[in-house]
């Protein structure tokens, strides 16, 4: 089957400025504009746009969104404060992950209240078809999918809420660090949240698709002279892997559960609260699950990409890399691998790197931390 | 010396390769295209062969590296590989500004020139390179 490929409503802004495009999740999306590294080190020390558009963005009004939410999501939603962002897995029966999501928790200037979830690209589909069969159960709840009506852009970087502070009404300094707010900008409705996928300091605004390309510009403009500039899927990918930040279907996936991965803490299991996929959680959680997610630091000029496979001295195969790269900031190879608990803390591991075996140091990530 | 990339021959794989007379053999220098070091974007790797190796054209003489991806670097001639510019893989990044003097990555002693017609002039490389941008 061949599938229309969607162009986000910033494409021409990426062709204009002579981003490399590539297809991603059904998207043409850039995949850089000058180099990687510059576009990666930009967002750690100044600051760097990222189109994130193609990430879906679906919306849950009226009553029963919360107690809906609550059956799909690992993480509580009600109690949530108007304006909290929280970021939850979505779980089959299993426990496998189908995608990690961020949930905010809004309200619009007419005090009209409802709930926003961010899901991966590739997930899109595949999760409004999860939620379709609950919608029965919650008659009044009202899904709708906004992704092709609206934009989204992320300014992440040491400066981002500084400079950009200029062009909000309101201004982004007052938003903690995981929450979010509905603003106006132009007289439209923009969601402004202090979140995002770099590990830097910064925010993701959501905005209807037409004014996409006027906020784009004024957010360069705005940040020209500070050394802002638009940023890539590649530099992206760079940052949220120093920062150490999973990323579905090399992280995670329908056959990891999230206390394998490491994200025990998106799960509100507690008071025997019942979702989707909490028996199998209860369950893994009486004891340590056999692998656990780890960084490795390759002794080699190559990275250790995905799927390589990682060896203990006995020359066992007790994992397998998820991601890996050259990281920018450490100028070092880095990766992200699955490894068996009981080899974790032995300092002899290696990864086959194409036929080589590389001692590769287990370290605790996240690899980058700002400070 | 400076390299007139027009004069230059190309694989279709983004190598060129120079080619010269030298002592009764024909000697292909080869390197990679500014024009792939590009698409590459942020070089960290180089693997280079050794030198006495004998590949046949469009055989894997090596591989470079990016941030992103491995790529492997086909040897545009057939011949025997007699030097190797081992200094490379430590300044990849003169690669960018300099890809076809400082970047040149080995020399073959060509056995075998049949071949040489199946590599493009540099106006059909560039046509290439157009067409798949």
């Amino acid at each position: 089957m061949t599938q229309e490929i969607a162009k986000t409503p910033l494409d021409s802004m990426h062709r204009q400025a002579g981003a490399r495009m590539v297809p991603f999740a059904g998207f043409d999306m850039p995949l850089s504009y000058t180099s990687i590294v510059a576009e990666h080190q930009a967002c750690r020390v100044k600051a760097a746009l990222f189109d994130v558009s193609h990430m879906g963005r679906l919306r849950f009004d009226g009553e029963g969104s919360e107690a809906l939410l609550d059956r799909l999501l690992t993480r509580k939603v009600s109690g949530m404060p108007i304006g909290a962002v929280r970021y939850s897995l979505i779980c089959n029966e299993q426990g496998g992950v189908l995608d990690d999501v961020l949930v905010s928790h809004l309200e619009t200037p007419s005090q009209q209240r409802y709930h926003l979830m961010v899901v991966n690209a590739s997930n899109r589909m595949k999760i409004r078809n999860w939620i379709e069969p609950f919608l029965a159960e919650f008659p009044r709840v009202t899904f709708s999918d906004r992704t092709e009506i609206t934009a989204m852009i992320a300014v992440q970087g040491p400066l981002a809420i500084d400079v950009c502070k200029r062009i909000f009404h309101f201004d982004p300094a007052r938003l903690k660090y995981y929450h979010a707010v509905i603003t106006d900008q132009f007289s439209k409705p923009v969601v402004l949240s202090r979140t995002g996928y770099t590990g830097e300091d910064g925010f993701e605004l959501i905005c209807r698709a037409e004014e996409a390309p006027r906020i784009w510009e004024n957010l360069m403009l705005v940040g020209r002279d500070d050394g802002f500039m638009p940023a890539g899927l590649g530099a992206r990918d760079t940052l949220r892997l120093e920062a150490g930040m999973p990323l579905y279907g090399h992280e995670l996936t329908e056959s990891i559960d999230p206390l394998t991965a490491g994200l025990r803490f998106a799960c509100s299991m507690e008071d025997g609260r019942e979702f989707v996929g909490s028996d199998a959680l209860n369950l893994l959680a009486t004891k340590p699950t056999a692998k656990t997610r780890v960084g490795l630091l390759p002794d080699s000029r190559r990275p250790a990409r995905e799927g390589y496979l990682v060896f203990n001295s006995l020359g066992e195969e007790v994992g397998y890399v998820t991601s890996g790269s050259q990281s920018p900031t450490l100028d070092r190879p880095i990766a992200m691998a699955y490894v068996r608990r009981e080899d974790v803390g032995k300092r002899d591991l290696e990864i086959d790197i194409r036929g080589t075996r590389v001692p590769a140091e287990l370290v605790k990530i996240p690899f980058y931390r700002r400070k | 010396m400076t390299r007139d990339q027009s004069q230059l021959l190309y694989a279709s794989t983004h190598e060129w390769a120079d080619i010269e007379e030298a002592e009764g053999a024909k000697i292909a220098t080869v390197g990679v295209s500014s024009f792939a070091i590009e698409q590459l974007n942020d070089l960290v790797y180089m693997d280079l062969p050794e030198v006495g190796r004998v590949v046949n054209a469009g055989d894997e003489l090596g591989e470079v590296e990016s941030v992103k991806a491995v790529s492997p670097l086909y040897s545009p001639v057939s011949g025997e590989v007699i030097e190797v510019h081992s200094e490379l893989p430590d300044q990849l990044e003169k690669l960018n500004s300099d890809p076809y003097d400082f970047g040149w990555i080995v020399k073959i002693r060509i056995s075998d020139d049949a071949y040489l017609n199946e590599l493009l002039n540099f106006e059909d490389y560039q046509r290439q390179c157009a067409e798949s941008a």
